[in-house]
């Protein structure tokens, strides 16, 4: 495996962490605090932009890895970052979308007047920081590093509100996911140190880094430390740990977009999906006959959670559900084993962003222009926001799987993927048939009834119009990037392959 | 006196450590004023940290031989000799008195309103018999100290303590005294069955497994009184609720570590056998300890008290450290020591903190103070983090290594220390949300001021220390390490190999 030495990926995390500090010196003057979010915002994309060149694979670039150490805690223990295809898939994805959150955020923080901007807008930039660094983890120390700043950072967010409610919610946001990284995912790091002599990823995602020798001794303990890996990460919102994430939906809405559609739960996914291919391996995994098992039991929740979104009324709620959903997808792929299937678990980590930061983007804009948070109250809105609508419209059907919209491609290659079985094709084709369905059923009764449900009696409409331009124009892009995604997936496809090679 | 490498600075640096807060305190009598006393002190302080630094530098990392050595006869009758030295096990300690006396001045600058002369005379004679305690390597000499420590300790607590201070102080010293006592009988039974008090020379001998484990037990009652372990651990929470800030700090700095130290230094090379036989119910009282001090620490609404529980808990993880006996759970131990002593140091600091502008150390009282206190609370924020061994904090690293070794010497024992460390993340969150956040609606906090620069210089080495031993713990760990082998080997050998079998499952 090429590598070479660069500080690119200490750049474009710094610069959240930049970003972050100059939003807290400039607190008094509001636009010239946006200013810094947006300008921290793009440079960080167009550091992550620039090194496509060197990490993507052979028609696009080099195909190298860059790998960049910090610090050195102990031999096999250090904080070193690491750019290749599998980072790049999440980094370029999550730093793109930072730039519409930061132009809806302003909007819709404005909008509403809310409180504490300023530390709103700080702790945006530092989970950003955090995000990336588990972007660019090269070891599970500094993953699991990265993935804790995460948790810190977001609780001020979730809590934003400061009232009973918000409170409640990040309580249970920070007791969920602090106890499971420490009750989990610490004592399995510690495993795999006194095991394999090191946190390092593997270069590939077949041999992982235990010996043939210690699987065969601790097979076992092995599979032990992979369940704790799958749980331990309760950012992937897997059943049972996926509580808080609809507990998280008190904070403000564009917190839920960008962190509980791309930034946090991402981080889960990642880190779980990162650990599955590059600690424990496919060869792995196939020795001691982990991806079926696993498979089944992401199914369950991706099943559960959609049928609990059938019956939220209360329209974040309904995305929150659908998300933890959504999310098991990514896992289900990866755990199929198959070069399909992972490339399609894979490249959902990019489509589901996209898709469902327009879905969380359109829940804010109806909330800051009607107030209305439940489903029952939006029959005929969609005539007074078109535009809004019409992105939901368009997200909902890639979170469906329908062409030409993004999600169609996760769908397709999950199917594949899942024809490659040797057995068991059977069961899991059932579940990815029976969540299409569902996805139908929770999603498509939304813009129905918008456009062509009846408006409730005594109700004004004639003051109701689109939310600020701010909001529109970002949920707009968002929309038809998942568009563009699904007719066009080659992009990201190329770092997708390059994973599985 | 091989064991020892004389001392080759051209003056005696360590006997220069101990008698320089003695002198400074000497002085101190003579000194008229409060302001100069202060002053006066927070010199001497600084110039003993000052001296101790060359310490660091000079100290040889490849021998496991204890250096800057100095030996005079004492009482030759009696065979009691006048001998220091230091190792790769005390260096770190030595660094960490002399470095957090300076801050505990700074620290009681404004809290200490009466009777500043004594308070400072005090902290003096407590700098002083602390240092020796972890340079003697004469068995009298050591108890000398290591009881001369009690008396101002006593006296902090009792005069500048708080409303049950006499309660606190009492309790304080029963329980020390008693572990003291039979400390004392060991030294002499020691003395007796050998003819010397000199701890290196007393170290791997041949004596009878009935003798160990009376001396072991005699030992360990001392020490684990001092950590405190579970179930001694009572006199701990009371002491550190009424002792002033700078008690409190001397207290959970450096007090706590004796105990530990005094595991490494007597009871592991003088007991080796006794200590293999007594492993199995230590290492489930340390975890006992870990789980008993994390749920006490919960139930908290006193900060000091919830530090003083976290403390108990913290420490069980040292001990787990010590008793796994292999290099990575004793380094960690090592290791931990000094990051408890920098991290609850500062979280009692911050406490203390509050304490002189609230006049409450509860936690409904401090809560929402984040909004005014956005300094404080950034400083608190780190140390708490520090505390529930956050990745890229010093505790971390002692955590880790510790539990390293504890899984590749007992992997259910250590299984079952792991909710301790959940439970500090939530005890620590649950503290610092209050004190933050608060409530929807908080008490009034309007008109407090935010952490003035003294406050701030208190507070920011230790910050320093957080992240470095968090991030780059590589300085630390190397001058421990040729120590931490050799007494390994010192208890391997006795016992038979068992340790080395314990070593061979790291790779």
């Amino acid at each position: 495996m090429d590598t070479i030495v660069s500080v690119k990926p200490l750049l474009a995390i710094l610069t959240a962490l930049a970003g972050s500090i100059l939003v807290m010196m400039s607190g008094r003057k509001p636009n010239i605090r946006e200013a810094w979010s947006f300008i921290a915002a793009v440079t960080m994309f167009g550091i992550i932009i620039s090194m496509v060149t060197t990490v993507a694979p052979a028609p696009l670039g080099e195909g190298k890895t860059i790998v960049y150490r910090l610090f050195s805690l102990l031999p096999g223990v250090s904080v070193t970052l690491r750019v290749d295809a599998f980072s790049m898939i999440f980094a370029v994805a999550a730093s793109f979308l930072w730039i519409l959150a930061v132009f809806y955020s302003a909007g819709y923080m404005r909008g509403l007047h809310e409180h504490a901007q300023t530390r709103f807008n700080a702790c945006f930039a530092l989970s950003l920081f955090g995000a990336m660094g588990v972007a660019f983890s090269d070891n599970l120390f500094t993953l699991y590093l990265f993935y804790e700043i995460v948790s810190i950072c977001t609780y001020p967010l979730v809590a934003h509100h400061q009232d009973e409610e918000g409170y409640q919610g990040a309580k249970k946001y920070i007791v969920y996911l602090t106890t499971t990284a420490k009750g989990m995912v610490l004592p399995a790091m510690i495993l795999i140190y006194v095991l394999t002599g090191s946190l390092d990823f593997a270069h590939n995602i077949r041999t992982g880094i235990f010996s043939s020798g210690t699987v065969d001794a601790h097979g076992a303990l092995v599979t032990m430390l992979y369940v704790f890996c799958l749980l331990g990460f309760a950012k992937n919102g897997l059943m049972p740990f996926h509580n808080w994430l609809p507990g998280a939906m008190v904070a403000p809405t564009p917190v839920s977009a960008l962190l509980h559609a791309v930034a946090v739960v991402k981080v889960g996914v990642f880190c779980t999906t990162r650990v599955m291919l590059y600690v424990f391996g496919t060869d792995l995994m196939h020795g001691l006959n982990l991806g079926i098992p696993t498979a089944y039991f992401v199914s369950f929740t991706i099943l559960v959670a959609s049928i609990i979104a059938l019956s939220k009324d209360n329209l974040k709620a309904r995305l929150a559900y659908s998300t933890v959903s959504q999310l098991s997808y990514i896992i289900l792929g990866v755990a199929l084993l198959t070069p399909s299937g992972i490339q399609g678990g894979l490249i959902h980590i990019v489509n589901h962003a996209f898709s469902k930061i327009t879905l969380f983007f359109c829940a804010g804009a109806i909330y800051v222009a009607t107030h209305k948070k439940n489903i029952s109250e939006m029959s005929g809105l969609g005539r007074s926001m078109p535009f809004t609508f019409a992105a939901f419209g368009i997200a909902s059907l890639s979170m469906i799987g329908a062409p030409p919209v993004a999600g169609f491609v996760t769908k397709w290659k999950l199917l594949v993927g899942t024809m490659q079985l040797q057995s068991h094709y059977i069961g899991i084709l059932l579940v990815l048939l029976a969540s299409t369905l569902l996805n139908v059923a929770y999603f498509a009764p939304v813009t129905y009834r918008a456009f062509f449900g009846k408006r409730p009696e005594g109700e004004a409409y004639a003051g109701i119009k689109e939310a600020p331009l701010a909001m529109v124009v970002p949920l707009m892009i968002a929309a038809i990037i998942s568009v563009v995604i699904g007719i066009y997936p080659d992009f990201m496809m190329n770092f997708v392959k390059a994973v599985t090679g | 006196m091989d064991f020892l490498i004389m001392n080759h600075m051209g003056f005696p640096i360590l006997s220069a450590l101990i008698f320089l807060p003695l002198v400074g305190a000497l002085i101190l009598l003579c000194i008229p004023g409060e302001t100069a006393a202060k002053n006066w002190t927070m010199l001497v302080t600084v110039v003993t940290a000052l001296v101790s630094l060359p310490l660091y530098w000079n100290f040889d990392a490849t021998t496991a031989k204890y250096q800057f050595g100095e030996h005079a006869s004492w009482i030759s009758a009696l065979h009691i000799n006048y001998t220091l030295g230091i190792d790769g096990i005390s260096l770190l300690l030595v660094l960490l008195t002399t470095l957090i006396m300076p801050l505990c001045v700074l620290g009681s600058w404004r809290y200490i309103d009466k009777r500043v002369k004594e308070f400072m005379i005090c902290l003096l004679l407590m700098e002083t018999s602390m240092l020796g305690v972890f340079m003697a390597l004469d068995f009298i000499l050591f108890y000398l100290l290591w009881e001369a420590m009690l008396i101002p300790m006593y006296l902090l607590i009792a005069v500048w303590g708080g409303p049950r201070k006499v309660y606190a102080s009492t309790k304080f010293f029963l329980y020390t005294l008693a572990g003291s006592v039979l400390l004392l009988v060991a030294i002499i039974a020691l003395y007796l069955d050998q003819g010397t008090f000199s701890i290196p020379t007393l170290m791997g001998q041949d004596y009878s497994t009935n003798f160990q484990i009376l001396i072991f037990l005699a030992f360990f009652l001392a020490f684990a009184i001092k950590v405190p372990m579970f179930p001694f651990h009572t006199w701990l929470p009371a002491a550190h609720v009424e002792a002033p800030t700078a008690g409190s700090v001397i207290l959970a700095s450096i007090l706590l570590k004796m105990g530990t130290y005094g595991f490494l230094r007597f009871c592991l090379p003088i007991t080796p056998e006794a200590t293999m036989i007594f492993v199995p119910y230590i290492l489930w009282l340390s975890v006992a300890g870990i789980l008993y001090g994390g749920f006490t620490a919960l139930a908290q609404q006193d900060m000091k008290k919830l530090i003083a529980y976290s403390s108990v808990g913290h420490m069980g993880f040292v001990t787990l450290g010590i008793f796994v006996l292999n290099q990575q759970g004793i380094e960690g131990a090592l290791l931990q020591m000094i990051n408890h002593g920098i991290t609850t140091g500062a979280l009692f600091f911050c406490v203390g903190m509050i304490y002189e502008r609230t006049h409450s150390r509860e936690l409904d009282a401090a809560a929402g103070l984040g909004k005014y206190m956005p300094v404080y609370v950034s400083f608190l924020a780190f140390f708490s983090l520090s505390s529930l061994a956050f990745p890229g904090t010093n505790s971390f690293v002692g955590e880790f290594l510790i539990l390293v070794g504890g899984f590749a010497n007992n992997k259910i024992v250590t299984a079952f220390a792991i909710p301790g460390a959940v439970l500090a993340a939530a005890y620590m969150f649950r503290m610092l949300q209050r004190v933050v956040w608060g409530r929807p609606v908080n008490p009034d906090h309007s008109g407090i001021l935010d952490l003035n620069v003294r406050e701030m210089v208190t507070l920011a080495p230790l910050l320093f220390f957080v992240f470095w031993i968090g991030l780059a713990p590589a300085p630390f760990l190397k001058v421990m390490h040729v120590s931490v082998t050799h007494l390994i080997e010192q208890v391997g050998v006795a016992s038979g190999g068992t340790v080395s079998v314990a070593k061979l499952m790291i790779p």
